[in-house]
Parts: C-alpha cells; structure tokens; sequence
C-alpha cells in the first residue's frame, strides 16, 4: 500500500512532539545547572550562601567516599520505608474498614482529623519523646504523616466500587474474600496506587522532620549538623540526596501502576 | 427449573419516605424449560422482577420460589445476565467470562480450558485477550452471554440483554441466543420491551401492565422452532404480535 505523504508528515511531526516533550524536563535541569554555574563564575551570590557547583560536587565525592553519605541515606531510607509500610497498611485496612462500616468513620473522625489537621513538625517532638531518639520514632513520624492519603484513598476506591458489579459478584455466590480480591482490590487500585504515589513523597518529609528533630544519624541529621559547621556544600548534597530519593519511589510506584493498570490505557487508546 | 412468583409486591421509599409501589401484586410460574418473555413498557419494574428471581432483593410482600423453594438468596443454579453488559474492565475477555467459574474456585487450566471451549460459539476466539472497552457493543453482549452458559444454569434470567444494541446486532444476537440455548433443557426468563423479540424467542409471552407491573396478559406462542428472522412476516406471527399490541395499547389509553 502506498503511504500517505501527508500522513507521513503528521507522523513525524507527532514524533518530533513527542520527543521535544520527554526533553523537557531535562533542558530545564540543564538551565538551572547553567545559571548556577553562571552566578557562582560572576560571585553574583556569596559562595557560603550558594557554593558553585564544583565544590557540591567535591563535597558529593568526599562524602561518598567516606561512606558517609551512603550510611546516611540507608538510614533515611529504611525508616521511611518501614513508616511507608506501616503506615500505608494501616491507612488502607482502617479505610477498607470505614468504607464497609461507615459509624467507624464517626467514631475515628476526630483523631483522624486532628492528626491531618495538625502540622507534623508540631507533634514530631512528641513522638521522639514516645518512641527515642532512635529509628523508631521517625519510623512512626512517617507512618503518621503517610496514613492519611492511604486511608482517604481506600475509602475512596473501595466506596466507589460499582454496585452494579457487587449485585454481579453476590449473584455469583461470592464470599467476602472472594468480592474482595476479584471486585473491591481491583476496582480500587487506581486510587489507592495515586495515593501511594502521594505517600512517598511524603515519607522524605516524615523521617527527615523526624531526624530535624533529633536524631544521631540519617539525611537530615547530616543537613543539620553540615548546617552548623557552615558546610552549605554538604547540606545541598543532603537535599540533593533527599530529592533522588522521593523521585526514585515516586518513579518505582509509577512503574508498578503503569504495569498494573495496561487495561486502562488500552481502554482508553 | 420451575420459577413462580405468588402475589409479589415490591415498593421502593422515595426521599420522602413515602412508599413507592413499583411492582405487582404479581403471580406467574414459569415451567421447566420453559422460555418466557416478560413484556411491558419501561419503569413497570421488569427488572426489578429479575432481581428479586435472581434472589438480589427481598420482595417487599409476597415471594418468588424456585423449585417450590422460597428465594432469599442468590441460586447456584439460576445466572442472570444484566442489562447493561456489566462486565469487569480489567479483565480480559478470557477472564470475564471466567469469572463464575473463578468465584467457585475452579483452577486456572480448568476455566480457561471450558472457556475457550465456548469461545467459537460465541464468536470470540480472536478476541480472548481483549478488554471490554475495546469490543463493540454486540462483541460486550456476547462475553455477558458466555459469562452465563459457562455455569450452566438451569435457569437464565436476561435483563434487557439486547437493548442497548443497534437493530441489526440486536437481531443476529437473539438469533445466537436461541442457538446456544439449543439442546440444552433451561428456563428462561428474559425481559424486554419489544413485541418482536418476545414473539420471536418466546414460549409464552407475560404481558405487564405500566408502574405498578401486574400481569395483563399471558400468551402462548405456538410459533413452530427452531426460529428464524423472517419469521417475523409470517402470518401467524403478525397475528400474535398485533394482539399483544392491543394490549399494551389499553395500558396507553
């Protein structure tokens, strides 16, 4: 069959769209490094307020070999993994809970609300004074502040399961377990997976207030003590390390949604 | 599978509380392999009726029994097919029509095995792999149907199968219907609002009258089977199809 020219020219230009799109983000990152560099070269801004990149990345290297920085970073990273855990599992059994049994939502309201309504920096001392100094109050620090978007999307997803389909699913006999793991969990995954995706995010924001708070180890204990020895270089690479981090989960969430989830884009296409 | 309802009555409450009568008082029985169509104009509560056959709501007085049994919950033996396809779309077509057969816990090689028994029947052996939102409308309405025979139930309950269909799908799918249904001894029970489709597929045409349904007439259609689509010229059918207008006409007037 002979090709359209004109389709031809659609396509390429579709494609030339699509790849200026996916280039984006890292032309703008370029950008920033650009500006950085060009401020730093001119002594536009103090080096102790923004050191030129050089020496970040000398203090990235330093604290790299020490091991230092990856200590860190295993500690951060494995209190919020633990807090995601903890508290996404609790956030979705209570919200399957409230969903089916709505006075529970009465019941728990006002501690919930308190919780989400109050700034987690506030009650964090609180919690250190709870649970130590060590792992585990920052492991509850981000169980606390990861709960909440858990918990509203389980009650979401499982309350916005078609009725139609659990008239299906009754019709066929089917036990509480069974409706669960063939209707409620899949109907109510995209929601709950958008949830996580806000979850990780917030699980940085947990262990680091956590640490801010005190701690003798983990990113933010590194960005704290770098602050006080005027180190701005190692506080960035801190910052720097938080942020892959969050866009690392971020990324691995969004990767188990676009695997889960082909039927929707196939629906969609 | 014997189906009779006796004196049933079902009302809804309104926002205001008050009570809405929606169907009945009502009694019919359906005998075994029999394939009856309840006919009547929209929101006389034919498909409320399906429910509470399919055992999904208690009826408000009165009651439906199967086998002389009252029915209080959903029957292993009855499947019902709703009016829209109802089908779960993360699941594959495959899947779908597996789905009964998963809920009783029949193993994987087991359900895809008896389905893709049924696929060529239904016209979809090139489609197993595909999501619902990519089929067409009749294609939906087929993998319903599958989702139906393969639990071989004695007793089908159609909602409105077809009715969201265009008429040339629609008329090729009652034919279908009427096939697959062959050589297998079930009773049926469909709901629709069309004459033609009730003539053409039933045994016995129930005709109901507008909100609160209650049964105005109870026809028996002699019409000789298998059946074919241009039945619908014939005669005799003509003949049946202009009395159960008259009907329906008088709940107009």
């Amino acid at each position: 069959m002979q090709s359209n020219p004109d389709h031809d020219n659609y396509r390429s230009a579709q494609k030339r769209k699509l790849a200026l799109r996916r280039l984006s983000p890292l032309m703008t990152i370029l950008f920033l490094l650009l500006l950085w560099q060009w401020l730093s070269d001119r002594e536009l801004v103090s080096p102790i307020l923004v050191p030129p990149p050089a020496d970040v990345y000398a203090a990235f290297a330093a604290a790299l070999d020490d091991g230092s920085l990856v200590k860190h970073t295993l500690v951060t990273l494995g209190e919020m993994l633990y807090g995601l855990l903890l508290g996404v599992a609790i956030g979705l059994v209570l919200g399957y809970a409230i969903a089916k049994a709505p006075l529970l939502e009465y019941i728990l309201s006002p501690i919930i609300v308190a919780f989400q309504s109050t700034p987690i920096v506030a009650y964090a001392p609180l919690l250190i004074i709870w649970f130590g100094t060590g792992p585990t109050s920052k492991i509850v620090t981000t169980a606390v502040i990861v709960f909440f978007p858990s918990l509203v999307n389980a009650i979401v997803g499982i309350r916005s399961v078609s009725p139609r389909l659990r008239d299906l699913m009754t019709s066929l006999n089917a036990g509480p377990w069974r409706a669960f793991r063939l209707l409620e969990l899949p109907s109510a995954l995209p929601v709950i997976l958008a949830g996580l995706k806000t979850s990780t995010t917030l699980a940085v924001i947990g262990a680091v207030v956590g640490e801010f708070v005190s701690a003798g180890s983990g990113l933010g204990y590194l960005v704290t003590t770098a602050r006080y020895q005027f180190d701005t270089p190692l506080v960035i690479v801190s910052v720097l390390t938080m942020t892959a981090i969050a866009l690392s989960l971020y990324s691995l969430v969004a990767y188990v949604e676009w695997r889960s989830l082909a039927w929707q884009r196939r629906s969609a296409a | 599978m014997k189906l009779r309802v006796e004196d049933l009555v079902v009302s809804f409450r309104n926002p205001d509380g008050e009570l809405l009568p929606v169907l009945g008082p009502l009694s019919f029985s359906v005998s075994d392999n029999e394939f009856a169509c309840v006919l009547g104009p929209s929101g006389c509560g034919k498909s409320t009726l399906i429910q509470v056959l399919a055992g999904l709501l208690p009826p408000t007085s009165g009651a439906a029994y199967s086998d002389g049994q009252v029915i209080t919950r959903p029957l292993s033996g009855a499947a019902i097919m709703f009016q829209d396809t109802n089908l779960l779309p993360w699941r594959t077509v495959l899947d779908n029509i597996a789905l009964p057969l998963e809920v009783a816990g029949i193993s994987r090689a087991d359900r895809y095995r008896r389905v893709r028994k049924l696929l060529p029947q239904l016209n979809l052996e090139d489609f197993e792999r595909a999501y619902p939102a990519e089929l067409s409308g009749g294609m939906a309405q087929r993998v319903a149907l599958g989702r139906v025979i393969v639990q071989k139930p004695r007793a089908w309950l159609l909602d409105e199968p077809f009715g969201a269909l265009d008429a040339l799908t629609r008329e090729s799918l009652r034919l279908e219907l009427l096939q697959l249904r062959a050589g297998a001894r079930q009773t049926l029970i469909l709901v629709t609002h069309d004459i033609n489709e009730a003539v053409l597929l039933a045994d016995r045409v129930i005709v109901l009258s507008r909100r609160p349904g209650a049964v105005v007439a109870d026809i028996e259609i002699a019409l000789p089977r298998p059946r074919a689509a241009d039945m619908i010229y014939q005669r005799e059918f003509l003949l049946l199809t202009k009395e159960i207008r008259s009907y329906i006409d008088e709940q107009r007037a």
